[in-house]
């Protein structure tokens, strides 16, 4: 296929392209190392037990092999996927129910990848992570908290502490890339 | 947000860039973590299917969400762990069927109905509604309102999410058309009623458990001035 976007993009991406064009073991392996013992360290910052967290990290790994399909560069870094599986699976075990979600909009099959708009990802991905090493104690044990699910949307609306301020600025890149897609689509 | 669609006129954004009322930030965000209850997270997820710019939103929400992952610490996993995984790469997964859109239904309400078309029960008045799902921690349900009439009080303690499917409504907050998102809670006093034209289709959340009785009166008194 030779579809991996060069040098640009996050290691991590060029792993998940390949497991999702190739069917790579190899790259799911690295995948794993990388994210397993993390994604574990998260699940047990919320009081789960270490032998639950590590269900769900291997029902979120095995959801990152089998849905490798609906992973789209050009709208989500690798850890935001993780991230949303992560919370589905969470709390699909939680409420032994299957939780609501939006409908996929799917990445036609065989679309040439956008550099350009990868890169643009990345960047912003950079910016957030710098902005997140910058927060103070206090601001980011809310931040997690909040991420992690522990606080209701009652208490997320009080909070004035939480730098949501952050997302909004992302926003407007979200829509450029939402868009993006959507022609592809037409 | 001044987004004006993908500039080629197709139907997809013209739909879009019509709605006028989201979803709010704090209840995004406690979706996005899990933390809403099954009603309102099925009227959240319905409205994300219909709005890029919530969809957006959302996504923003999961790309700090997946910052915060890759900032955890590494905790240790159990020495056979990344082998078992491995192993069942290749056993065949159950399938689970994915709904997509029928008509005027977004795919998590064709979930909800389980792939079939709603079946309506009268509730008087012309009005209509087909119950999705109700439990301890609220219900979620579809109405159907004539023209003109109020669109029923869905329970009257906690929040209520209220989206139009079809038609329309308004009330003395405003106008709400398709894909727009109405928030109420305890202290908002409101009467929408459905606009002249076809019949307005909402998907209504409360996170109350059904009240009936606060339920039947307001519907059995259909409004006339528009």
């Amino acid at each position: 296929m030779g579809s991996e976007p060069d040098m640009e993009a996050s290691v991590e991406t060029v792993w998940m392209l390949a497991v999702r064009d190739r069917r790579c073991r190899e790259s799911f392996g690295a995948l794993f190392d990388h994210f397993a013992p993390r994604l574990k360290g998260f699940i047990m910052r919320s009081g789960t037990t270490a032998d639950q967290a590590e269900e769900i990290v291997q029902d979120v790994m095995l959801t990152v092999w089998r849905k490798a399909s609906h992973f789209d560069p050009h709208r989500a870094q690798v850890s935001a996927w993780i991230y949303q599986i992560a919370r589905n699976r969470h709390i699909d075990i939680k409420r032994k129910e299957r939780r609501p979600v939006p409908e996929a909009l799917k990445e036609e099959p065989n679309t040439e990848p956008d550099a350009g708009q990868i890169l643009a990802l990345e960047q912003e991905t950079r910016v957030l992570k710098l902005a997140i090493s910058r927060l103070g104690e206090d601001q980011r044990d809310l931040i997690e908290k909040a991420y992690l699910g522990e606080l209701s949307h009652a208490e997320i609306q009080q909070q004035t502490g939480l730098p949501l301020g952050t997302v909004k600025s992302r926003i407007r890149l979200g829509l450029e890339r939402l868009r993006h897609e959507l022609r592809g689509l037409r | 947000m001044d987004w004006n669609g993908c500039g080629t006129n197709c139907g997809v954004c013209a739909k879009m860039t019509s709605i006028q009322h989201h979803i709010p930030d704090h209840l995004l965000l406690a979706y996005a973590s899990g933390n809403l209850s099954h009603p309102l997270a099925a009227v959240v997820a319905t409205h994300v299917s219909m709005c890029l710019e919530c969809r957006a939103a959302l996504e923003a929400h999961q790309m700090i969400g997946g910052e915060l992952i890759e900032a955890s610490p590494d905790v240790e996993l159990s020495r056979d762990l990344k082998s078992s995984v491995l192993d069942l790469l290749d056993l065949p997964e159950a399938p689970v069927p994915e709904y997509s859109r029928s008509g005027i239904y977004p795919g998590p309400v064709m979930e909800a109905l389980k792939g079939r078309q709603p079946s309506w029960k009268k509730l008087g008045a012309g009005v209509r509604q087909c119950i999705l799902s109700h439990g301890a921690e609220g219900s979620v349900r579809l109405l159907q309102i004539p023209p003109g009439m109020a669109v029923p009080d869905h329970g009257h303690s906690g929040l209520e999410l209220t989206l139009v499917l079809q038609g329309s409504f308004s009330d003395e907050t405003g106008h709400f058309g398709v894909g727009d998102i109405e928030i109420a809670d305890d202290d908002v006093e409101h009467t929408p009623i459905a606009d002249p034209g076809a019949a307005c289709i909402c998907l209504a959340a409360t996170e109350a458990p059904l009240r009936f009785n606060a339920f039947l009166p307001r519907l059995l008194q259909p409004i006339f001035r528009i």
